[in-house]
């Protein structure tokens, strides 16, 4: 069954302008000029019930945007949009009751409360009984590891420990939807794969819906079955990676290792993608089996390596090619 | 239904006593309060007995009415609206308000809530040193026509009692205002400037609003800011009349319904057009 529908959804936000320097600023006073920004144009895309799927694009593309018109805190300009058949920005507190949000870049806990004050304040808030409360929050302290922290004042946890907590306190009222903004932002390799795990184990557990953005490549590789991309407000693709893959990046990287350093052959030169003394990367768009003969004749090998074009390149050449159509 | 009108309630109370056990923390900022209420509060009846002293017309309130109203005033004056909460100021620069919506709560009341907490915490842990000094410092070091007298008599303590409850409403539903107002100008500080330049006056916390001229006295009566402190203090002191004293209320009343309801409004107005700051 659907449960996330987004029809033709827009939202223009209006900015206020000023022209630099102190003229512009005392000129703002009188007359303000205005201009129109577009985060989101037309985007439609359908999510079902225990999907994890990841929303990626670069900066300002709307993916923010676009978690907070699911969670009822914008509303957008036109077009449709219905969570679990509620439209989102007109039933908010019956919506908000049953989903959970975490935005990566800041805390939704109280600064100068300790984490369980905290929680225990969220029980409240989501007015959550107190036998389901006390069964939820061990459950989530002991999954995301936090009994240490619980009565420490948020503000001095690291950003790892916060997010944990964060993550924790968007889940305490157990929503069947998880929308995450950047849950990795800023975290170490350690806490990122924490975080990842728990992401995965609660989608895979618990049949609970997430929707979560990242910069994170590797979030997306390891826990999304399906991405949508944005770009400049629009969609630019829905499917699998497999499908990003197919479509964008056909080509394979073929990483050379020498015995000894070897000049790059001249014609080889433009499928440098990396060279370093002992080792070449190179880049194909296609006759692989043809091109591994020639550099086995050529170089002194010591070791050679086929994969896939790592991510990260395929959706920045996405996003490129994307500018230049603009 | 009457089991979640409860629980909703519960959830508002959690709200103001979580924010109030924070504020009762920072101890420098209440020992500098009570202090300069304290001093303020000598200097307000020195220049206030000097003027008493040498009239000669009798002036519109007893010298013990306007003791009762000064003491009243300092010992309280972390409850005028004159500033707002630095909390939720954050939430607007930092773009922190779209927690504030993802709650299952009436946003007005949750920050309703909250503000109550941000008057009366600050106050609370002020108001004792104060009222210890005017009842009995006072009298001990020789000040006995300076010390805070009790109530006109137990009515009119209980009256005040009343009017005081209206007074801490109608006091949060105008600080909430200068919330609401930074969902237009994000920044807080400029209409927090001009309250304080508005408010103490208005309120009385300066000068005691009879004093002022006749022609004024129309203008002060109908202006909502006289129910912060003029109301139930002159309800305290007998200077409001026993059989005055509910009709006070009922206009204190009138003004907190009239400012929750324009506080209400605004909100819904302000969320259509919301931008979170910081993406």
């Amino acid at each position: 069954m659907s449960q996330i529908l987004v029809e033709g959804l827009s939202k223009t936000f209006r900015v206020a302008e000023r022209k630099p320097g102190l003229l512009g600023a005392v000129g703002g006073l009188f007359q303000r000029k205005y201009r129109s920004v577009d985060a989101l144009r037309d985007v439609s895309f359908t999510i079902y019930e225990g999907e994890l799927v990841g929303y990626i694009g670069p900066n300002g593309a709307g993916k923010s945007t676009t978690i907070k018109i699911l969670s009822g805190i914008l509303v957008p300009s036109s077009g449709r949009c219905e969570v679990d058949g509620r439209i989102p920005w007109k039933q908010r507190r019956a919506h908000v009751a049953s989903i959970g949000v975490v935005f990566g870049q800041r805390t939704q806990l109280w600064w100068d409360l300790p984490v369980i004050e905290s929680f225990d304040l969220l029980r409240d808030i989501y007015r959550i009984t107190d036998s389901v409360y006390q069964q939820r929050s061990d459950e989530l302290i002991e999954m995301l590891d936090l009994s240490e922290l619980l009565d420490t004042p948020v503000r001095q946890l690291s950003l790892g420990q916060r997010v944990r907590c964060d993550i924790a306190a968007a889940l305490l009222h157990a929503p069947r939807i998880l929308f995450l903004d950047e849950p990795t932002i800023g975290l170490d390799a350690v806490s990122q794969l924490n975080v990842r795990a728990f992401i995965k184990q609660i989608s895979r557990d618990q049949n609970v819906t997430v929707l979560l953005t990242t910069h994170n490549l590797d979030d997306i590789e390891v826990l999304c079955d399906r991405i949508l991309v944005l770009s400049d407000g629009q969609l630019l693709m829905d499917g699998s990676i497999a499908d990003l893959r197919k479509q964008y990046g056909e080509g394979r990287y073929v990483a050379v290792e020498l015995e000894s350093f070897a000049s790059t052959a001249p014609e080889h030169e433009t499928l440098v993608v990396e060279r370093s003394d002992s080792h070449i990367l190179f880049s194909l768009e296609s006759d692989v089996p043809e091109f591994v003969d020639e550099v086995l004749r050529q170089y002194p090998v010591k070791d050679l390596l086929i994969t896939h074009p790592p991510i990260e390149r395929i959706v920045a050449e996405m996003y490129q090619a994307e500018r230049i159509e603009h | 239904m009457q089991s979640l009108t409860v629980a909703l309630l519960r959830s508002y109370v959690s709200v103001v006593a979580a924010r109030f056990r924070v504020l009762l923390q920072y101890r420098a900022a209440a020992l500098a309060g009570v202090a300069t209420q304290i001093f303020w509060g000598c200097i307000k009846l020195m220049v206030l007995g000097a003027f008493y002293a040498v009239a000669v017309t009798t002036p519109p309130m007893t010298f013990t009415a306007i003791v009762a109203y000064v003491w009243l005033g300092q010992v309280l004056f972390g409850l005028l609206p004159s500033n707002h909460d630095p909390e939720l100021q954050g939430l607007f620069t930092s773009g922190g308000v779209a927690y504030e919506l993802l709650r299952p709560l009436d946003l007005y009341w949750f920050w309703f809530a909250r503000t109550l907490a941000f008057r009366t915490a600050p106050t609370l842990s002020r108001m004792v040193p104060g009222i210890i000094f005017a009842t009995l410092v006072l009298p001990l070091i020789g000040l006995p026509e300076w010390a805070l007298p009790a109530p006109a008599s137990v009515a009119h303590g209980l009256m005040f009692l009343l009017s005081f409850v209206v007074t801490v409403m109608l006091s949060c539903a105008i600080t909430i205002l200068i919330t609401i107002s930074m969902f237009w100008m994000i920044e807080g500080r400029g209409i927090s400037t001009f309250m304080y330049g508005v408010v103490p006056v208005f309120s009385g916390m300066i000068v005691p609003l009879p004093l002022f001229p006749d022609w004024m006295q129309p203008f002060l009566y109908w202006q909502p800011f006289r129910g912060l402190c003029d109301v139930p203090f002159r309800i305290y002191s007998g200077d409001i009349p026993l059989a005055m004293a509910s009709q006070e209320i009922m206009l204190q009343v009138m003004w907190t319904v009239i400012l929750v309801l324009f506080g209400y409004g605004l909100i819904a107005r302000a969320r259509v057009r919301l931008v979170v700051q910081g993406g």
